[in-house]
């Protein structure tokens, strides 16, 4: 995030995108709520006539996958009306005029259209976002999981870049991230592409300088592979070994029957788990890990704070952290790590060789934590992003196109299936599905579908039905709801045997590998 | 205004002007007891504890809910205020069923603090005996309306912090209530389980029942954590007793989330407890998982993946690292990819 949770409360106006934040982020979405009691207007795009929705000046119901045709709609009414901060755009951004080309090529006739909702509501909705400063954009999934996640992604920050909103405190472009660390995963470098710190391993100073620090020479100089890439290695023969620290990718990947597959592939593969879980089946080894609790360390959040975790108590067992873990191996392959504790991996490694978090050690973390950049130790950490300028310079427009999702509805599959999470439980229910009481409040899947669909198939709310794709069908009870648009069926993956992932498509956003989870064909019928 | 004083407890002190009496007087080092206010929200003047004495008014008044104004002169410790919060502890002491000995609350209660403090125990007043009855069918809060006085500060929490807005105030005079929508139990009603009612609950009306029997107040010991599910990185106060986690609470004031948690946070902890953790390294062998030793497996691993890296080259590994794990278990994945395996090839779900 650009922007701190602090700051949604106190916003101005908010534009939710993408996000169905009282469920995947509860406690985030009980700031945007007293934003709104405090009189601030909430707009809120979403196919779904979600809960936050019921609270929104406006609900804009678009289409599931048309969230650029409808930014470029906004945009163009901005433009068009002149209704853009033209000084903020001049001093601050580049490539204005290419995104003008594009964006009024999706007037609000063509924009509603695509998106399904009114011409006028984009207009009057475009009005609005004009209308306060500044105005706080968030979005979630809604964006990214789809095969133009990244044109999305480029999308919202157009749009808060044509108004002037990015870089003021309440303004901003705000993804929120799903899991408690994936924002620290990404800093540490567990990415193909860069070093802690996002120091790029194309880059030969970045390397140079991390040979030096971990007493090592020739680092690879070629980014490696994604996720899907690597699965599609293990079934085509190229990757031999596959090394898996908790995920659940038999749960959590597209097309699930597809990636069991490519897991029985593998030659060899290592897991570190807590638990057994649908991946561990496919393991050679597996390592008994220290859970959340258990273990020392740091996590990063949404808005780059890094806050300590504490230990509670003992791992069980024999389990033991998974820092030692890795240090073991390489020990075993002749490398000696100098650092035992997370303390000394974080202070004597990450903050040494990562300037964003130099100035983060265990000792300034204790209450509130930091927000990176953190440059040195004086610093007090960095809650808004790109003050007074960019950080790369110029804010960037890009001009993007809308493109559909890989697959539509036919004949044949007239239904589109989106994806997402519930309140209630976490993901692959590795976790909550072990803690009392999370299952008592939800105990199974259900495919949510709007009344009129229910209506048309003779559908009743609790009927057991079958839902189903180009790559596996799966049997759910039905939960008729009026959140739901017609011709929209909305699934979650937190149960194995009615899970979406057995009917979403494997196809992905070209740059960010992002899987469509949010769009593809599906047929119900009863059962 | 800046510079504004009024009087308190014959000092004079300043003030920031639209503060109430009760916030103004905690700037200024002196504690006013309450049951009934919550920091940054709208006072409800319920309890009538922390009355003060003003000088010139014609009665005692709510210091929660009274502005103070330049030059007003307020005693918050005189006869005549104890004597007043004395009588509303004994009444609020009398209207339930305060049986400490068995209440979860014990030690950790604010009507039992003032009791104690006012020396009252509601006998001077006859008891009620006719509540609502208990709710212990919910997965996680018991619900003890015996133990309830009405201070509203679950309403409060509900309404205007976590804005779910599904309880408020039902029924009228001796059969008032905390209701839900239909007064259902909190399971059929929109209450979303966040706990935020039994964070700000003062006595042992509101209590987990996941920590019934599990343990005193005084027999926990308290660490600071950081949530393990979304992205928001919650802050949280895990109470421990004997290596275990029995209750989970916000940290009051702490960013992220300024003492708000949701039902994962809060309830979702005790997962690490399960039977059906992983306690031993685990190897395959003819499609059976059997217990090795670390050494053993540690040992496979490493000559394994040595086997494959000269065998089909370092880009024949792939990795995948963990976003829920802490911060230098990734950083120790990506080193051991790339300083010991020499590949690239790490990547984790960062994308959903």
């Amino acid at each position: 995030m650009t922007n701190s949770f602090a700051e949604f409360a106190k916003a101005k106006m908010i534009f939710v995108i993408g996000s169905n934040m009282t469920e995947a982020h509860p406690v985030a979405a009980s700031f945007v709520k007293q934003a709104v009691l405090a009189g601030a207007p909430l707009f809120v795009a979403d196919p779904r006539r979600t809960a936050l929705a019921d609270m929104a000046e406006q609900h804009i119901p678009i289409r599931v996958g048309s969230d650029v045709a409808f930014l470029n709609g906004l945009m163009s009414v901005l433009i068009t009306e002149d209704l853009y901060d033209k000084a903020y755009v001049e001093s601050r951004c580049n490539g204005f005029e290419e995104l003008r080309t594009k964006v009024l090529e999706y007037p609000p006739e063509r924009a509603a259209e695509i998106s399904g909702v009114s011409a006028e509501t984009i207009r009057t909705v475009a009005r609005r976002l004009a209308s306060v400063k500044p105005v706080m954009l968030m979005y979630t999934l809604g964006i990214t999981e789809h095969t133009c996640g990244v044109n999305n992604v480029l999308s919202c920050a157009n749009l808060q870049m044509l108004l002037g909103n990015v870089g003021f405190e309440c303004g901003g472009v705000n993804p929120l991230r799903g899991q408690n660390n994936v924002q620290g995963a990404c800093d540490m470098g567990a990415l193909p592409n860069v070093f802690p710190g996002y120091q790029r391993v194309d880059n030969a100073e970045a390397r140079a300088k991390f040979e030096k620090a971990w007493g090592v020479t020739s680092l690879p100089d070629k980014p490696g592979i994604m996720i899907p890439q690597m699965l599609e290695g293990l079934a085509s023969g190229k990757i031999k070994a596959f090394y898996i620290f908790g995920e659940n990718l038999a749960n959590t990947e597209p097309d699930i029957r597809h990636v069991e597959h490519c897991l029985e592939s593998a030659e060899f593969i290592v897991c570190h788990d807590i638990f057994p879980t649908e991946t561990t089946r496919f393991a050679h080894v597996i390592f008994p890990a220290a859970a959340w609790s258990e273990n020392d360390g740091t996590f990063t959040n949404s808005e780059r704070r890094i806050s300590r975790v504490r230990t509670a108590s003992p791992p069980p067992g024999e389990a033991k952290p998974n820092w030692w873990i890795f240090r073991e191996i390489a020990r075993r392959m002749g490398h000696m790590w100098p650092s035992k504790s997370a303390r000394e991996i974080w202070d004597n490694e990450v903050s040494v060789l990562a300037p964003s978090m130099a100035g983060v050690k265990y000792n300034r973390i204790r209450g509130n934590g930091l927000q990176w950049p953190v440059p040195h130790e004086e610093h007090p950490g960095t809650p808004t992003l790109h003050k007074h300028r960019f950080t790369s310079g110029l804010g960037k427009l890009v001009p993007v196109e809308w493109t559909p999702p890989a697959e539509v509805p036919d004949s044949k599959y007239p239904l589109v299936l989106s994806t997402g999470r519930r309140l209630y439980h976490y993901h692959t229910r590795t976790q909550t599905g072990r803690a009392a009481g999370l299952n008592d409040l939800l105990s199974e899947e259900t495919a949510d579908i709007s009344p009129l669909d229910a209506a048309e198939l003779g559908i009743g709310h609790g009927e057991m039905i079958r839902v189903a794709s180009r790559r596996g069908e799966v049997k759910v009870k039905a939960n008729v709801s009026d959140r739901i648009p017609k011709g929209v069926v909305w699934m979650a993956f937190h149960f194995r045997e009615a899970c979406a992932n057995w009917l979403t498509n494997p196809v992905f956003d070209p740059v960010s590998q992002t899987a469509e989870y949010k769009a593809c064909a599906v047929r119900i019928e009863k059962t | 205004m800046s510079g504004a004083t009024f009087t308190l407890n014959g000092r004079s002190v300043p003030f920031k002007l639209g503060q109430s009496i009760l916030d103004a007087a905690r700037d200024n080092g002196v504690h006013i007891p309450t049951l009934c206010y919550l920091k940054g929200l709208a006072p409800s003047g319920a309890c009538r504890i922390c009355l003060v004495e003003v000088k010139g008014a014609r009665s005692l008044m709510a210091a929660c809910s009274t502005p103070v104004a330049p030059e007003m002169d307020v005693a918050t410790e005189t006869p005549r205020v104890h004597e007043a919060r004395r009588l509303n502890t004994e009444l609020l002491l009398a209207a339930g069923r305060h049986d400490c000995l068995l209440c979860e609350a014990n030690g950790d209660c604010g009507l039992q603090e003032l009791a104690y403090r006012y020396k009252v125990d509601g006998s001077s007043f006859p008891k009620r005996d006719d509540f609502h009855p208990v709710e212990d069918i919910n997965p996680f809060i018991v619900r003890d309306f015996s133990r309830c006085i009405l201070c509203g500060r679950c309403v409060q929490a509900c309404n205007q912090l976590v804005v779910n807005r599904a309880i408020s105030h039902g029924y009228r005079g001796k059969g008032s209530k905390i209701v839900t929508g239909g007064d259902t139990p909190y399971h059929q009603s929109d209450c979303v389980f966040c706990g935020q009612c039994l964070e700000v609950c003062p006595t042992g009306a509101l209590t987990e029942k996941k920590l019934r029997g599990q343990g005193r107040p005084w027999e926990t010991k308290r660490i600071r954590t950081t949530c393990p599910y979304c992205g928001v990185g919650c802050q949280m106060w895990l109470y421990v007793k004997d290596n275990r986690i029995v209750k989970v609470t916000a940290v009051e004031g702490a960013a992220p989330n300024d003492g708000r948690l949701c039902v994962k946070g809060r309830f979702g902890y005790d997962f690490i407890y399960s039977e059906e953790r992983l306690k031993t390294p685990l190897i395959r062998e003819n499609g059976h998982f059997r217990e090795a030793s670390w050494d053993e497996a540690l040992n496979l691993v490493a000559s394994k993946f040595g086997e494959v890296i000269e065998k089909h080259g370092p880009d024949a590994i792939a990795g995948v690292s963990c976003a829920r794990s802490i911060n230098e278990d990734s950083y120790q994945m990506q080193k051991l990819f790339r300083a010991v395996f020499k590949t690239n090839n790490i990547d984790h779900c960062a994308r959903t």
